[in-house]
């Protein structure tokens, strides 16, 4: 039987410079319980290290898909989806070789690597908050060719979005679905990018404080909150669709 | 003045269209937004951006621009040539960072008008 569940499919933890150091994988899941979420997707800026420890954590009570919101060489953000770890490792390996500079953390803030313990495994030294030298178009293509999905992130804003970095979305780009911020919503976002009609929204909380988890949510149709039943809903088959 | 001078005066390497180098150019505009510039830049303006992705081309097709200037070498891809030459934009590259080629171009309009 098919069923409505509570999905926020963009959510940074502590790796991300910008994120609150609160937001350990134990703190993530807990608050994400809290808000009565069935599936969310962890997403830091050009790093991955924490998705392992948010599945640890969250054990069978939450589903998690591990994902990564990537700086185009556009500087455009894209999310990227997997249905578990090793999809997910392999496009971290390009991104790390792709991605230059090392983090300040006065400027930009700590990028902690946190089990599910809350034990701290290491800090990440990269410049997460840079640009990877890789095209928007490679990158989705890279993602797809690992069983990905690929959905720019917060096209409504007007930074580091894929409408603000390259003006319009061409037909032929090959993105799963659009996010759009919580400001907007999906139903503002309907009326205001009519041109867009062919593309899943989605919107979800990019919450960078513990507090904002769950403060924007799709609602899903699926039989399970599984990345399986997801990549069904996003091109509506068997049923599965999202709920605007 | 023509693309074709800008051209010459500072040696830019043109990667397309050739043959478009006689349009005129109105003015410049530098930006790497293309929201930014599909808002705020005009017919016959030469454009200088850091961007290669091929929605430039539709950028400056759309607002009809005399021509692109990309800055520090930068290549643009072939998906972005393969549009250019068929909506006949002109794509030159320049060594330079944006501030510099900017003062340039603007120094040039400027003083022959």
């Amino acid at each position: 039987m098919l069923k409505a569940f509570n999905c926020d499919l963009h959510i940074h933890t502590c790796l991300s410079p910008c994120a609150q150091l609160d937001m350990h994988p134990q703190a993530l899941v807990q608050k994400a319980l809290d808000r009565h979420l069935d599936m969310i997707a962890v997403c830091d800026h050009n790093a991955s290290a924490n998705a392992q420890y948010v599945m640890a954590a969250a054990e069978d009570q939450l589903s998690i898909i591990p994902g990564m919101e990537i700086t185009t060489l556009e500087e455009v953000h894209l999310l990227a989806l997997f249905d578990s770890l090793p999809p997910l490792l392999k496009l971290q390996q390009i991104i790390d070789e792709h991605l230059f500079g090392q983090n300040d953390e006065k400027r930009f803030g700590v990028q902690a690597i946190v089990n599910e313990l809350g034990e701290v495994e290491g800090i990440n030294n990269q410049l997460l908050i840079g640009a990877t030298d890789l095209s928007i178009d490679i990158l989705v293509d890279t993602i797809h060719q690992y069983g990905g999905l690929a959905i720019p992130a917060h096209i409504d804003r007007e930074s580091f979005s894929v409408l603000s970095q390259l003006g319009f979305i061409d037909g032929n780009a090959g993105f799963d679905a659009l996010e759009i911020s919580k400001r907007t919503g999906i139903q503002q976002g309907r009326l205001q990018y009519s041109e867009l009609a062919q593309y899943p929204f989605l919107t979800s909380s990019d919450a960078h404080f513990i507090g904002d988890i769950g403060k924007s949510v799709t609602k899903i149709l699926m039989q399970e909150p599984t990345f399986s039943e997801l990549k069904m809903a996003l091109s509506k088959q068997n049923g599965r669709r999202i709920l605007e | 003045m023509k693309v074709e001078t800008i051209v010459q005066a500072l040696g830019l390497e043109v990667k397309c269209c050739r043959d478009q180098l006689g349009k005129e150019v109105t003015g410049g505009y530098t930006g790497d937004l293309l929201s930014d510039v599909m808002g705020n830049s005009r017919e016959g303006y030469i454009w200088i951006t850091r961007q290669v992705h091929q929605n430039i081309v539709a950028v400056a097709s759309l607002k009809e621009h005399a021509g692109i200037i990309l800055i520090n070498s930068s290549q643009p891809t072939d998906d972005t040539l393969e549009k250019a030459r068929t909506e006949q934009i002109p794509i030159m590259v320049s060594d330079l960072p944006a501030f510099e080629i900017s003062g340039k171009v603007f120094n040039l309009l400027t003083s022959k008008t």
